[in-house]
């Protein structure tokens, strides 16, 4: 197997590790149209991080931290609903990349920043996802009770005595990360579905959180593997194909019959 | 500690929201071993007193006293648990920090919760919901236990029984209890204190006391006075809907208006 092959296959297993436990949280906290607006701002990030010549990975991060700090901000205020802010910042934020990149002097690679390009993926690169990996896990796995707190009931968390706000805050600064890694793997306008639907998939075969954040993992990396090959063998475009591999195993799990195990209606 | 020594202390409470008062110009003191009801209509702010004293808002002005290194175990009005949570009941259980699996079993044990623990969250009944929140409070092994209509969702006979297993539980662990309800009659043979509230506190005191209480009448109308001879009376006070108290100087004995 080519070298090219090699780093595109370990960039996506690592960016399905921490998309498991992360979308599985976007999922119970119906986050998804936040993360959406999350990655969507990334554009703007690397706009930013272009012009003023700054590491690209940092820059999403920044970007996507401040959007994400500008939500809350407006959350508190409650003028319009979450629901409709999101529509407002999400295409905003997206539309403001897109004229800030157009701006720039440098050609950019836009379909690649919006839908991936996982098969050029560098040795650099492939560094950088495995810090923001190892990263997302050590914060996850020192948080993960106070993390799973806050998402089953905040009033009661904070009556017991966790910073609620603080966790929520540190959840969106990993969920902007997972978008920094995973941006060069699916693109920004596809990240979100990359840690809902594995997530979604484990729901189904899983009766804690712990094992469906596992498991998500899993089918996070086996619609990789799906999506790369397929790409490899059809030469179709590999973001897409990761997702559309995603939502077959989504399809699968919820087509076999299971026994002993109650659906939650 | 001294005996005399409350554990906790509001003074002149109030919270407000834009301009007006949710809750208004509360005192309550709760003394150690001491059950005390909180009743009022919909809408009193019950529950915004219960969130002040857990820190969960802030008050517009008052002071809220604590006993130093007071825990206190809390039970919310509801639980809206996603259904996308694969979460067991002992898994639920165990998020209260520095608990063991033998603390788990003993705390579904006292409330009568046992054949649940192994089974999800989502798939419990509401009386079965209440009684695994009830343990969850007991897990912090409080000084106080705050419960917010600990028998909503649960029918009449589950409710008497359930506020038997309060005044049970305050006997066996020492603890206060301050619960919110909006039934007098149901907390009445299982609380020592009753303070009826419609965003200012109404009257308060023994639950026979306050039962006969004219300001008690006037909050809950007639259904509270079923069975009861109408009667005249003073009251120093009239309400308008949003509860405020209106002084009126010409009221005699005809009655309280409330909005």
């Amino acid at each position: 197997m080519a070298d090219f092959l090699w780093r595109a296959l370990f960039a996506g297993i690592g960016v399905a590790l921490v998309a498991g436990p992360l979308g599985s949280f976007v999922v119970w906290r119906r986050m998804s149209y936040f993360g959406d607006t999350l990655a969507h701002s990334a554009l703007l990030g690397i706009a930013l991080g272009i012009a003023l010549d700054a590491n690209l990975n940092i820059a999403v991060i920044v970007s996507c931290t401040l959007l994400a700090c500008l939500l809350v901000a407006l959350q508190q205020r409650k003028i319009i609903s979450t629901d409709t802010l999101l529509g407002i910042l999400a295409h905003s934020s997206l539309s403001l990349g897109l004229i800030a990149i157009s701006l720039l002097e440098v050609r950019v690679d836009l379909l690649g920043y919006l839908f991936g390009d996982l098969l050029t993926v560098t040795g650099q690169e492939l560094l950088w996802i495995y810090i923001g990996v190892a990263v997302i896990l050590s914060l996850l796995l020192v948080f993960w009770r106070p993390l799973l707190a806050i998402t089953v009931d905040e009033d009661l968390a904070q009556a017991e005595g966790y910073p609620v706000l603080w966790i929520r805050l540190l959840l969106m600064l990993l969920i902007a990360i997972v978008i920094a890694v995973a941006m060069k793997i699916v693109g920004v306008l596809l990240i979100t579905s990359l840690m809902v639907i594995p997530a979604a998939c484990a729901r189904r075969l899983t009766n804690s959180p712990e094992s469906m954040a596992a498991l998500s993992s899993v089918a996070g990396c086996c619609a990789v593997v799906i999506g790369l090959f397929a790409s490899l063998q059809w030469d179709t475009p590999t973001g897409p194909s990761i997702v559309v591999g995603a939502t077959s195993l989504f399809l699968l799990v919820y087509a076999l019959p299971l026994k002993g195990q109650k659906d939650i209606k | 500690m001294t005996a005399a020594e409350s554990i906790l202390q509001l003074d002149n409470l109030s919270v407000t929201l834009g301009n007006r008062a949710i809750i208004d110009n509360i005192n309550l003191k709760l003394e150690p071993g001491e059950i005390v009801s909180l009743i009022g209509p919909n809408g009193a702010g019950k529950t915004t007193v219960v969130r002040a004293i857990l820190g969960l808002i802030k008050p517009s002005t008052g002071r809220i006293k604590k006993r130093s290194g007071l825990r206190i175990g809390y039970m919310p009005q509801r639980l809206a648990l996603e259904k996308t949570i694969p979460l067991t009941v002992q898994r639920f259980l165990k998020m209260t920090k520095n608990v063991s699996q033998t603390n788990v079993s003993d705390a579904l044990g006292k409330v009568g919760a046992q054949h649940t623990e192994q089974r999800p969250m989502q798939a419990i009944s509401g009386g079965e919901l209440q009684r695994v929140l009830l343990a969850r409070a007991l897990l912090r092994k409080p000084h106080l236990l705050v419960l917010d209509e600990p028998a909503q969702g649960v029918d009449i006979s589950g409710q008497a029984e359930l506020y038997r297993l309060i005044g049970n539980l305050r006997d066996e662990l020492g603890c206060s209890v301050l619960m919110v309800s909006h039934d007098l009659h149901l907390v009445m043979s299982s609380t020592d204190r009753v303070i009826c509230m419609n965003h200012h506190i109404c009257c308060s005191g023994h639950p026979e006391h306050v039962s006969n209480d004219p300001a008690y009448h006037e909050l809950f109308g007639l259904e509270a006075t079923e069975g009861l001879a109408l009667y005249a009376h003073h009251h120093d006070h009239d309400h308008d809907p949003e509860g405020n108290v209106i002084h009126n100087q010409e009221h005699n004995h005809e009655g309280c208006n409330h909005g």
